[in-house]
């Protein structure tokens, strides 16, 4: 980590972990554009560089795809408002996505010590 | 007044975003509420609303980035409302260009006609070979059009060199029916090569794909539409013609009609691209009229087959209706779906399309299973082959499609997966067309 200043992802690395990340925070719980935003930045400590507006067409694909199931609704200020929240086939998609996380940080984890369990489904 | 100046760049912002074409009302909602609620938070935080503004706008990314973001996401709206976007001062190359390659398919359909002596008796290589001298040039146009890189450029000039070098020093004997074989499927062929050119080479990705597929029926309809202009302009030229040169009424037509039908060919293309916006699109909307109609006549008579049972004397060509039949019925899926909004709950149109998958699957079954009982009775020929090919290739299609269409009904797939599955299907009808091209000629001696 780099003390002090923005430690910088990869943009792949970022487009590769935006899926189960968004799926996972819709796991907490129904949510919304801004929020999900909101909270990838506190999971983050601010150290993922996400542009907002790139959230909503992933939103958009997620949805198509079946993974989530998006609703109108309004705020509480009275602004409309689309929620979004995680269906069957979203959770099936995240532990599939999270197995292979899991791979992957194990096997980095197994060269740099990093002591990751094995995950269960 | 601060307040209503960042009002004022709001809407502003809201206007830039809408701009891009794959951005409907609801997405510009939801962005603007992110704004709006950035800014707040913002503000909360000390700063001024203009301040605020400038960072919110700043964390959404660049409108342009966003906006081509959607487009990716959602072509199927930039499909419907490509609006004729180039300003008009650049509006004429494009129609220029159009117009350069209908001449040179009206004068290349010409060149040959004269050279074959059409009408004539020696004119069988030019009713087959027709057409290799309108289609290759719809692809070259699409080519250019689509800045096509080199390489796959030059590999679909090659594919279409093989196909026309092949098809022409095969030995067909006269009249026979692998030539009227290869006279119906060499088109088809050349229109997957058409399809590659049409998707700029990019031949992987399925939003592609579905975009030839919409562009084919689109297209259909307009060369329907242009043919029909065509026909009461002739007609009425042959009657204006009768009083003063009856004679020179024939050697009008075999001038106008060759050159007129290849023309309209690139002129029809060019009309699905460009009027996209001018009318919404046709074939889902042709879908959506005779998909319950075709649903209740397949259902009647699937029925009516079961309770009847197929007679002894049922015509060995019957196949090839079924053929027609199993096409339109995979036309009705595939053109409602694509006009489907994906994220939609299914819906009465999806129970009518699984009734009328099914009704048609169950009639098939039983004509295909009835003539395979009695093949060794007809013999397989040239005509027999390609049709029962077809019928297999388009029945495995629907089966699948009825799966598909049966859990999306029930909740269990999106319908994505319908839709790729069609896409994802289109390598499998260009190899067949292939195979009754080059490989069932040979096969059956050219007879």
């Amino acid at each position: 980590m780099v003390i002090g200043g923005l430690m910088n992802i990869d943009k792949d690395l970022v487009a590769a972990m935006a899926t189960p990340l968004v799926l996972a925070i819709l796991v907490e719980g129904t949510s919304y554009g801004y929020a999900i935003l909101k909270r990838v930045r506190e999971l983050s400590s601010g150290e993922l560089e996400w542009t907002d507006g790139m959230l909503y067409p992933l939103l958009h694909r997620l949805e198509r795809l079946g993974y989530i199931h998006a609703e109108w609704g309004v705020s509480p200020e009275g602004r409309r408002r689309r929620y979004y929240e995680i269906t069957e086939a979203g959770h099936a998609q995240l532990t599939e996505q999270r197995r292979q996380w899991d791979t992957a940080t194990r096997t980095l984890g197994g060269l740099w010590g990093l002591a990751l369990p094995v995950a269960r489904a | 007044m601060s307040m209503d100046s960042v009002e004022q760049q709001i809407d502003q912002w809201r206007a830039a975003v809408l701009r891009g074409r794959a951005v409907d009302g609801g997405d510009a909602d939801e962005l603007e509420g992110h704004l709006r609620e950035q800014i707040e938070d913002l503000e909360s935080a000390g700063l001024s609303g203009e301040e605020a503004f400038l960072i919110a706008v700043k964390r959404l990314g660049e409108v342009d980035l966003i906006t081509a973001e959607f487009a990716r996401e959602h072509s199927d709206r930039l499909w419907k409302q490509l609006a004729m976007s180039h300003a008009d001062e650049s509006e004429r190359r494009p129609m220029l260009t159009m117009l350069g390659f209908a001449t040179a398919t009206a004068v290349l359909i010409q060149v040959a006609r004269l050279l074959a002596g059409f009408p004539g008796p020696s004119s069988a290589w030019f009713v087959r070979d027709l057409s290799l001298f309108v289609l290759p040039v719809l692809a070259a146009y699409f080519a250019v059009v689509r800045g096509m890189p080199w390489r796959p450029a030059v590999g679909l000039a090659g594919a279409v060199a093989v196909l026309g070098v092949a098809v022409n020093v095969f030995p067909f004997a006269p009249g026979s029916s692998t030539d009227m074989l290869v006279a119906i499927h060499l088109p088809i062929a050349l229109w997957f090569v058409v399809g590659v050119a049409y998707v700029g080479g990019d031949v992987r990705s399925a939003a592609r794909r579905m975009d030839f597929i919409r562009f084919t029926g689109e297209w259909a309809i307009y060369y329907a539409l242009i043919a029909l202009g065509g026909g009461v302009l002739l007609g009425l030229t042959s009657l204006v013609l009768t009083p003063i040169a009856p004679g020179a009424i024939p050697e009008v037509m075999t001038w106008v009609v060759p050159s007129g039908a290849a023309g309209a060919v690139v002129v029809a293309a060019w009309l699905v691209e460009e009027k996209k916006s001018v009318i919404e699109n046709l074939a889902p909307v042709l879908t959506a009229i005779f998909t319950p109609l075709f649903a209740v006549m397949l259902l009647v008579s699937a029925i009516g087959y079961l309770a009847a049972g197929i007679g002894l004397d049922f015509d060995r060509d019957l196949l090839t209706v079924f053929d027609v039949l199993l096409l339109v019925v995979v036309g009705l899926v595939v053109y409602g779906i694509s006009a489907r909004d994906t994220n939609r709950p299914p819906g009465v149109m999806d129970v009518l399309r699984l009734v009328a998958v099914i009704a048609a699957v169950v009639l098939d079954v039983l004509v295909l299973g009835s003539m395979l009982a009695r093949v060794g009775e007809f013999g397989f020929t040239a005509n027999r082959v390609a049709a029962l090919g077809l019928n297999v290739v388009l029945l495995v299609n629907l089966v699948v499609t009825a799966w598909l269409i049966a859990r999306l009904l029930m909740g269990k797939a999106p319908a994505v997966r319908i839709e790729r599955w069609q896409t994802g299907y289109l390598p499998v009808f260009a190899a067949w067309v292939l195979v009754v091209v080059l490989v069932v000629p040979p096969l059956f001696g050219f007879a």
